[in-house]
């Protein structure tokens, strides 16, 4: 029990800090052109962002809860459970981020998810 | 931009955030493998670690490296929807098991292959999805109230109210969500 909760707590923090620095940079907008000088002035602008610290906090977060949790626990377990993360994500832009996630992209997400959870069993 | 060349765009970044984030993983386990196993945790022995891994030269490559992939990360982020940079940057899990088998000839079983397969089949199905309809969407309904709101002052000044090209002026008004674009735009010189 307290394992499924470790689990959930490092997924559900990695992805919430994903969505939040995506959110972060939907607001910037389009960078168009990529040129040294627009990814400066990009990266001033992206720096300002609340949402993005507040993902870089959740990202930490959710990797030194998975260290923790690996101190612990069995890594063949834990390791293929985070491939949920994609799973998670996919919820999280949905209805979150209100994107538009179709069928053929539930089904890459879904495939990955599997293949990670494979790849990563020892 | 047309939907070929940001196409293009999104692949050449996808690219290097896989390839300077599998490389900075690397480097930075060869720089902790090269500065040894951390055996004494008294303070004077930490101290000791910390100047051996900061003056690793593998640390500040694979350091580097990570920062490269999390700018991409980031500029990839600025258009592409994250249900389709997510799914489609785990080609990188099956990129690192083919090298090992190809360059370092390591012994990959049954399950590893299925799961390289399961992915490589994923991110083909999530790659050749529209990386940002979302946000084509959300243009499209813009320029459709633009339109629309073409066609009323049209009206408008057909009717003989106010002058045309002044109120022209006002047909794209500058959305909170438009406004950080102008951000990025190169700036004027003399200013700030």
């Amino acid at each position: 029990m307290r394992l499924i909760l470790f689990i959930a707590i490092v997924i559900l923090t990695g992805t919430a800090g994903d969505l939040a620095v995506s959110h972060a940079m939907k607001q910037i907008g389009h960078v168009s052109p990529i040129t040294p000088s627009a990814i400066f002035r990009f990266l001033a602008l992206a720096f300002q962002m609340v949402w993005l610290w507040i993902g870089i906090a959740l990202m930490a977060t959710g990797f030194f809860s998975l260290l923790a949790l690996l101190s612990w626990a069995d890594v063949s377990l834990v390791v293929p459970a985070t491939a949920l993360s994609y799973v998670a994500g996919a919820l999280g832009a949905k209805f979150l981020l209100k994107e538009h996630v179709t069928p053929a992209r539930w089904a890459g997400v879904l495939l990955v998810c599997l293949g990670v959870a494979l790849i990563s069993m020892s | 931009m047309s939907a070929k060349r940001l196409r293009t765009k999104t692949y050449l970044l996808l690219a290097l955030m896989v390839l300077f984030g599998s490389l900075g993983n690397v480097l930075l386990s060869r720089g902790m493998k090269e500065t040894g196993e951390i055996l004494d945790f008294s303070p004077l022995a930490l101290a000791a670690v910390f100047g051996k891994v900061f003056t690793n030269g593998s640390i500040w490559f694979g350091i580097s490296s990570l920062l490269i992939f999390f700018v991409s990360y980031l500029l990839l982020l600025s258009w592409a929807d994250f249900s389709y940079v997510q799914p489609a940057s785990a080609v990188g899990y099956a990129l690192v098991a083919l090298l090992g088998y190809f360059m370092l000839g390591e012994f990959i079983p049954l399950t590893r292959w299925t799961g390289v397969v399961l992915i490589c089949a994923g991110v083909a199905l999530v790659g050749r999805t529209d990386p940002s309809p979302s946000g084509r969407v959300r243009r499209d309904s813009q320029r459709a109230g633009a339109r629309e709101a073409q066609a009323r002052q049209g009206e408008a000044s057909r009717n003989g109210e106010g002058p045309r090209g002044a109120e022209l002026e006002t047909l794209t008004p500058a959305s909170p969500e438009a406004a950080p674009y102008r951000a990025c735009a190169p700036r004027p010189k003399g200013r700030g």
